[in-house]
């Protein structure tokens, strides 16, 4: 049952962006991307593996946009911040490599919590191992682990953990 | 809505050039990254959505292209990262190093 739901996720993934590539909703065009789509996901079917943790439910669903609007506001946050430290002559940075803990257990959680660590105020993953993650930090507010986690990744691990298993 | 797109495009710009010159004025590699990646995304981000706007044929196609850039964007500057401090760059004097276990401790052993 899990094989089929990541079978069809992927299925739908590389459907939306059939049509947003091809940008109708002709009817030939549809078939045409559905068949195409299906051979795909059928070559990929090993990969599919990665979105069976995708929980859906109506309290996942409602969260995705949340999730990105959430991402959206820190990226812009984050690229004010680091452009401000950038044109500052006196250059206010204080770098550091820290370790994070985090909850969550899914490859896909991980990767999306390490992609949106990156792009985060001054933060920047360098590696995921089972369930610490590294990341180098512009300005180190915090040094030891409980507090890192709490400062850099805990806004979006309390969303993704709904929306991911 | 080609105003709107105007004034992405030359957000856009504005992010695009303060990358530059953070990589030009950061102390070391990871800092550079930092600069480099953050600012590239957000300008790369508003100047393709500032494209779709002034010409709305091609807005979902910007909005596909907006995403495969944040989504590979992080991954590349996170392996330079990873494969930098393998490689032992030497890092701005004064970084803080707390790490319970060292993420190499494999490869040194």
């Amino acid at each position: 049952m899990r094989k089929v739901k990541g079978f069809i996720l992927l299925w739908l993934f590389t459907m939306i962006a059939w049509v947003l590539g091809t940008g109708t909703f002709r009817i030939d065009e549809l078939v045409t991307g559905l068949v195409l789509s299906f051979g795909v996901v059928v070559l990929f079917a090993s990969f599919t593996s990665l979105y069976r943790d995708i929980k859906i439910t109506p309290k996942s669903i409602v969260l995705m946009p949340v999730y990105l609007i959430v991402f959206l506001w820190e990226m812009i946050k984050s690229n004010i911040d680091v452009a401000l430290r950038v044109i500052n002559p006196a250059m206010p940075i204080k770098p550091g490599v820290v370790q994070l803990k985090t909850r969550l257990h899914s490859p896909l959680a991980k990767l999306i919590l390490a992609n949106s660590i990156t792009l985060t105020p001054g933060t920047l993953t360098m590696d995921v191992k089972d369930d610490s993650l590294f990341i180098h930090w512009i300005d180190v507010e915090a040094e030891n682990i409980e507090e890192a986690t709490r400062k850099v990744g805990w806004k979006f691990e309390r969303i993704l953990k709904e929306i991911i298993q | 809505m080609e105003i709107a797109g105007q004034v992405l495009v030359l957000i856009g710009a504005i992010f695009l050039f303060l990358g530059s010159l953070g990589i030009i004025r950061m102390p070391d590699v990871f800092n550079r990254l930092q600069a480099g990646t953050k600012a590239t995304t957000l300008g790369a981000l508003s100047l393709i959505i500032g494209v779709g706007l002034m010409n709305t044929a091609f807005l979902w196609k910007a909005i596909v292209l907006v995403v495969f850039v944040v989504l590979t964007n992080p991954i590349s500057s996170s392996t330079i990262a990873r494969a930098s401090y393998k490689m032992k760059v030497p890092m701005f004097k004064g970084t803080i190093k707390k790490m319970e276990e060292s993420f190499l401790e494999e490869e040194e052993k």
